[in-house]
């Protein structure tokens, strides 16, 4: 359940963000979460109801932007769609890969009030 | 708010140094923040990861500045890390200065089996925390003080997840199975083979008595990262230990005795 940390660590940024502007409540939050990042939603989204009780981010609107996982294949150079880490590259079969997109985890934005 | 320095952390975490009393210690964070005063939406754009990225890269300082080798060791619970670490830290005493930071949810039993080696080992329990973060090892060694040119082993919470996620600041990162596990370990647990240097394939001497097959596991684990490089061994027998040891004499960047 490492959820739980990217959970308080997202807290953490939201109320030192929402703290510099003075706000006291957090209307919406805007997340990118990567499909390579190693985050399991159903675990993010019950670690979330526990840990945003009392807090700035009680109630507010969580927006998630998934991002596709991409690999770019370091023999052949094909760019191609990744959804498992273990996965050939399907132009010429090899595991040399780079993962371009997917990895993401940020907080993006927030809508204080 | 982290209880021992009162830094800004959620760390919920608590540092025993075994066989010494507890040293004070203080630090601070930099961060440089953007400010938007008056506007109803603030762009962030913020790594969820950054506060632990930014305290690895600080570890990873320290340890370059020291000439430290910090290793990082990952695996399932059971999988042989502490067994490991005896072995090692008694067949290779005096050849390096060596320390030891040991992770587990609860109870110093790991770093009390690192102290009868006559090693220095600092023992985090993170309670309900399944991974060791960079926060806790930077705490962790503000009472160890290692010295220059040390091997510094940090053994993870055993749990193939979740500490894929957290840089400590380490030079490689070891991952540990053991042929008991099965061999389509790497595939299901993909993350932690993709981001180890070194994978030890621990208990080779039950392989008579369970069906794993090291060809498998090891192309599985290629699968996922074709650059691992591998060590079987086992802990009980002895068989395979001169190569990881070789593995770890090279890896020091210099050599030096106490
Ligand atoms: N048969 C056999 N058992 C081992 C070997 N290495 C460790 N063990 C046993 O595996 C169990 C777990 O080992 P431990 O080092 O505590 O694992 P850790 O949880 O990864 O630290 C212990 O009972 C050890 O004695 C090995 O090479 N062969
Ligand atoms: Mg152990
Ligand atoms: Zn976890
Ligand atoms: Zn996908
Ligand atoms: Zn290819
Ligand atoms: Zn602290
Ligand atoms: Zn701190």
């Amino acid at each position: 359940m490492h959820e739980l940390s990217i959970v308080m660590s997202i807290l953490d940024i939201a109320e030192k963000e929402s703290a510099k502007n003075n706000a006291v409540q957090i209307d919406e939050i805007e997340l990118e979460i990567g499909e390579l990042s190693g985050i399991d939603m159903p675990a993010f989204d019950f670690a979330w109801q526990q840990a945003v009780k009392s807090t700035k981010l009680e109630g507010a609107a969580r927006i998630v932007t998934h991002i596709p996982g991409e690999g770019l294949c370091m023999d052949c150079e094909a760019v191609f769609p990744m959804h498992q880490l273990y996965k050939p590259c399907p132009v010429c079969s090899h595991h040399f890969i780079t993962i371009l997109k997917g990895k993401e985890l940020r907080v993006k934005s927030l809508v204080i009030n | 708010m982290c209880a021992t320095c009162g830094c800004d952390s959620n760390a919920s975490s608590s540092i025993q140094h075994i066989g010494e009393h507890n040293h004070p210690h203080d630090h601070a964070h930099e961060h440089d923040h953007s400010h938007s005063h008056g506007k109803t939406i603030v762009a962030v754009e913020k790594d969820i990861l950054h506060e632990n990225n930014l305290l690895a890269q600080r570890n990873r300082g320290y340890f370059d500045a020291k000439n430290i080798l910090a290793l990082n060791l990952v695996s399932s619970p059971g999988s042989g890390k502490t067994s490991l670490l005896e072995r090692t830290l008694t067949d290779m005493k005096g050849e390096f200065p060596f320390y030891v930071i040991e992770g587990d949810q609860q109870t110093t039993r790991d770093a009390d089996r690192i102290h009868a080696t006559g090693t220095k080992v600092a023992q985090i329990n993170t309670g309900k925390g399944c991974h060791l973060d960079a926060h806790m090892i930077l705490h962790a060694l503000q009472g160890m003080k290692p010295v220059e040119n040390a091997v510094l082993f940090i053994e993870n919470v055993g749990n193939l997840v979740c500490p894929a996620m957290f840089d400590l600041g380490e030079k490689e990162r070891v991952v540990i199975i053991s042929v008991t596990e099965g061999d389509d370990k790497p595939i299901k647990y993909p993350d932690m083979f993709h981001t180890s240097t070194l994978c030890i394939i621990n208990k080779v001497d039950l392989l008579p008595y369970v069906p794993f097959s090291l060809d498998k596991v090891k192309e599985y684990a290629r699968q996922v990262n074709p650059a691992l490089e591998f060590i079987e061994l086992s802990c009980t027998s002895g068989e395979g230990l001169s190569g990881w040891y070789q593995w770890l004499k090279a890896k020091v960047p210099v050599t030096e005795t106490v």
